[in-house]
């Protein structure tokens, strides 16, 4: 009974992710992509819920779908959203060619973990109620894997600065290389 | 149930193929389209996917690795944003037309 309703949970979920990722990428409007990205991160949130990453999902919710996708509704805002018609004149010769790459490396990646992983994906390892939750998550942090975390602030403080830096020269009207000209 | 019990549900290879999925539907959206914008929409689904994929396996050998390197990649996520969005922002105004096609060179 619970598996049914685990199944349940899983297609609805799994369904409305492919759905808002097909509608990320067709949308005219940049808007309503993001807002078609919020959804999609919402249904993967409940996808990790399913598979015990509890605090990975919380995370999802409050830094994806809530600070970055914000700051992209503001972006978009902000720049008035043009809308571009992604199949207007027909199919082109870039667009076949991007969704027969698309097709392969979909094939390929498939091929490789069906190759690789085989039969073993059946059954899967017997885990701790505690697995994935925040005490563990942030013990597995700051022992095994203290230097990922580390870096990981390194990244965000850098980012952070070179989102000032470019915000910085666009307010002021002055580039690298303006002096040149 | 408390967690103790093998994947309820389906198992680690449905996971798996939403991911591919999710990330051939992102690599779709960068090829195909123009707004950098959308292209960056598109980037993070191909994240995202990448990001169920890595889950699904630390579910599957019961290891949380895994979900520590799934948190590092929403963090590099963020920081991709930050700098795409200012790099967008700070092309509309130099009033450079955003459309990838049309943005070849690095002097803008």
């Amino acid at each position: 009974m619970g598996n049914f309703l685990v199944w349940v949970v899983w297609v609805v979920a799994a369904f409305s992710c492919l759905g808002s990722g097909i509608a990320v990428i067709s949308f005219a409007n940049p808007f309503y992509s993001a807002l078609a990205l919020i959804g999609n991160l919402a249904s993967l949130a409940v996808l990790y819920l399913l598979l015990a990453a509890e605090f990975v999902a919380a995370a999802q919710v409050l830094v994806y779908a809530g600070a970055v996708m914000v700051m992209f509704l503001f972006v978009i805002a902000y720049l008035g959203g043009q809308a571009d018609a992604p199949w207007a004149g027909g199919p082109s010769v870039q667009s076949v060619a991007a969704i027969a790459a698309a097709a392969a490396l979909l094939v390929e990646v498939i091929v490789v973990i069906g190759l690789a992983a085989g039969g073993d994906l059946s059954t899967a390892a017997q885990i701790p109620s505690s697995f994935g939750s925040p005490a563990a998550i942030g013990q597995a942090f700051l022992t095994d894997h203290l230097l990922a975390f580390e870096l990981t602030s390194v990244v965000l403080l850098v980012a952070a600065v070179g989102g000032v830096i470019l915000g910085h020269h666009a307010r002021s009207g002055t580039t690298w290389g303006a002096s040149s000209r | 149930m408390g967690g103790v019990e093998p994947v309820s549900g389906p198992n680690v290879a449905w996971y798996l193929a939403l991911a591919a999925f999710l990330f051939a539907t992102g690599m779709l959206g960068v090829l195909l389209r123009r707004s950098p914008l959308i292209v960056l929409l598109s980037l993070e689904l191909m994240l995202n996917g990448a990001n169920l994929a890595l889950i699904a396996f630390s579910r599957q050998h019961g290891r949380l690795d895994g979900q520590v390197f799934a948190l590092a990649v929403m963090a590099v996520a963020a920081s991709e944003v930050v700098v795409g969005l200012g790099l967008i922002v700070a092309m509309a105004r130099k009033k450079l037309t955003l459309d990838v096609d049309k943005l070849s060179t690095l002097r803008g």
